[in-house]
């Protein structure tokens, strides 16, 4: 015991100098590795305009199997895929495009999801029309010059997953009073994100974009129903029957939603169940074809 | 060596300059040929290797993957697709033959940076040198992969300066030119050899499959040894050189066992009496008695 006080003077001085170094090496690596896991937080963040490759998973997985080789850049016949080089937004070295620059022509045999070594683009994606990489969205209707009732639709002409992804939605245009809008609407059903429409719109700057979906998807709260949906399924009405709506109407007259209309000189049709289409057989137009009848006619309207 | 001579100025009065610098060439020959080779298909259009060194395919056959990179990726917890297992298992094969750290003085490229820094600190006559404890790679090492599994994300390769110089000489560099600046300057000035010999947690992952590899530096002929120090003064991992030469006494035989050896070969090269040479794991212990025998008769006669 007396022995080992003696000696202990020099094994401590060299206990302390390993326990001193080790806790340097410690402290410092410690401080590398949080700064890594902070940094790598914020390289999660993928920018808005930057869309990943078919077949990647959500950011959070991509980044996870991603060991960015740059495979899928290689084997992309229209050099659409880059990898984000030291600088850029996206995570270092991750594959992505920019759908306005080159965007996915969604080639049949998907050689970027076969070049991919690690399944971070999901080999299990075996159709184009199932990738996923973004949804395309008319972000500017003020722009849009389908919105100013002049005819373009080239979004809804390039669209790869023609008449499903985009369709044109006809409205009326109050500013002429005569013509139709010819609206495009993206439907999330069908849209692979691939970007063409981007490319293509006419605009200097794109009023229809391709963003990541968790950008662009709203989610109705889970508890919502929609009625006539339920309805629908159920073949009645799951609460209250439906009552027939009671027009206040002029004596003679009566009112037959979605039937024939205002019905003058007649007796009031007894109530039809709405949720039963009403057979539109001879439907009588509210008004005369003769636009003079209605101006001659005294009364009523 | 003399007092404030060059190393391996013996070795070229023996052997002529080439003969001195035997290895040394064929590593930068065998580093700037595998670059190369990934260059070939975007400069040139001669596809014979697609990908980097994460992941890469040769002959559109032959997959290979860094083995430190598809851990990252487990430790993410994604379990990658058999092409990238399979690349990864012949890399850990390769290198269990050749030596675990020929990846470092053999192919990485930053290893032409940082003996560039450390041929510049010796003409300049740069002394200081800050202190890293060399057990600090593996820390960093431990470090990178519990970063992956928290994170879920493959984080070390957002800044890894080894996969981010080569994918950005095959990709394009962006900002990582700066990078490359960083690592030269911090071995020139700040720690001898302090990014491969004493942070680099990708070597000392190589280190660990080093210590179960093959092909071995030997001191084959230590006794004919005349402590000129110029092998010490070269090597960048001068620690694994003594127990090898000089172990003799102590039992310990001519092989220098150490993963930490890069098998770059210097030794080699500025040994004016021939000492060094490559042999196998597996001569160690014949050579041990040969030369021990040979040391103790030198010595009693």
């Amino acid at each position: 015991m007396s022995e080992k006080d003696n000696n202990s003077t020099v094994p401590n001085a060299a206990r302390r100098r390993f326990l001193t170094d080790s806790l340097r090496t410690a402290v410092g690596v410690g401080l590398v590795a949080v700064s890594l896991g902070v940094y790598q937080r914020q390289a999660r963040a993928l920018p808005a305009m930057a869309v990943r490759p078919p077949g990647a998973a959500d950011e959070k997985a991509f980044q996870a199997a991603c060991i960015r080789c740059g495979l899928c850049v290689r084997d992309c016949p229209y050099d659409t895929l880059k990898l984000a080089s030291l600088g850029d937004e996206v995570a270092l070295g991750t594959p992505y495009f920019e759908a306005r620059d080159i965007p996915c022509e969604m080639c049949d045999d998907i050689p970027c999801v076969k070049a991919c070594p690690t399944g971070a683009l999901d080999p299990a994606l075996k159709e184009i029309e199932k990738a996923r990489m973004g949804l395309a969205v008319v972000v500017d209707q003020e722009a849009c010059i389908a919105f100013q009732g002049l005819r373009c639709e080239v979004c809804f002409n390039v669209c790869p997953v023609r008449g499903k992804a985009i369709t044109l939605n006809y409205q009326h245009n109050d500013r002429s009073g005569k013509h139709a809008l010819f609206i495009p609407v993206v439907h999330s059903k069908d849209c692979t994100g691939c970007g063409k429409c981007e490319k293509a719109c006419i605009l200097e700057e794109a009023a229809i974009k391709v963003f990541p979906i968790a950008l662009a998807k709203g989610l109705l709260g889970r508890h919502y129903r929609l009625g006539w949906e339920q309805k629908a399924d159920a073949g009645e009405a799951l609460v209250t029957p439906d009552t027939p709506h009671q027009y206040n109407l002029p004596e003679g007259m009566s009112y037959e939603h979605g039937g024939r209309g205002l019905i003058t000189g007649e007796r009031p049709l007894p109530p039809t169940p709405p949720s039963r289409p009403v057979a539109p057989e001879a439907p009588l137009p509210p008004f005369s074809s003769n636009p003079l009848d209605t101006l001659n006619r005294k009364g009523g309207l | 060596m003399e007092p404030g001579g060059r190393p391996g100025a013996e070795a070229i009065a023996q052997k002529g300059w080439l003969g001195a610098h035997r290895y040394l060439i064929l590593r930068r020959i065998s580093q700037l040929a595998i670059l190369g080779l990934f260059l070939a298909g975007p400069l040139f259009g001669i596809w014979l290797v697609k990908g980097n060194m994460s992941s890469s395919l040769t002959l559109d056959v032959l997959p290979l993957s860094d083995p430190l990179v598809l851990l990252q990726v487990f430790a993410a917890g994604h379990v990658p697709e058999t092409a990238a297992l399979l690349g990864g298992l012949i890399v850990l094969g390769f290198y269990l033959i050749v030596g675990g750290r020929v990846f470092c003085s053999w192919v990485c490229p930053v290893n032409i940076v940082t003996d560039v820094a450390e041929w510049l600190r010796r003409r300049l006559g740069i002394k200081g040198s800050a202190h890293f404890s060399d057990k600090t790679r593996y820390w960093l090492l431990g470090a990178i992969l519990l970063v992956a599994a928290v994170t879920g994300s493959v984080a070390w390769e957002l800044i890894n300066p080894v996969s981010m110089v080569y994918r950005g000489l095959v990709f394009g560099m962006g900002l990582a030119w700066g990078i490359v600046a960083a690592v030269f300057l911090l071995d020139l000035f700040v720690g001898r050899r302090a990014w491969c010999g004493r942070l680099c947690p990708v070597g000392a992952f190589y280190g660990m499959l080093g210590e179960a590899a093959v092909l071995r530096v030997s001191a084959v002929r230590r006794e004919q040894c005349d402590d000129c120090m110029d092998c010490f003064a070269i090597c960048p991992e001068h620690q694994v050189i003594k127990p090898a030469l000089k172990g003799a006494d102590k039992g310990i035989g001519p092989v220098i066992t150490s993963g930490h050896c890069t098998n770059c070969g210097r030794c080699i090269d500025v040994c004016g009496r021939d000492v060094f040479a490559f042999t196998t794991r597996f001569s160690n212990n014949s050579r041990q008695a040969v030369s021990g025998v040979n040391h103790k008769s030198e010595v009693s006669s």
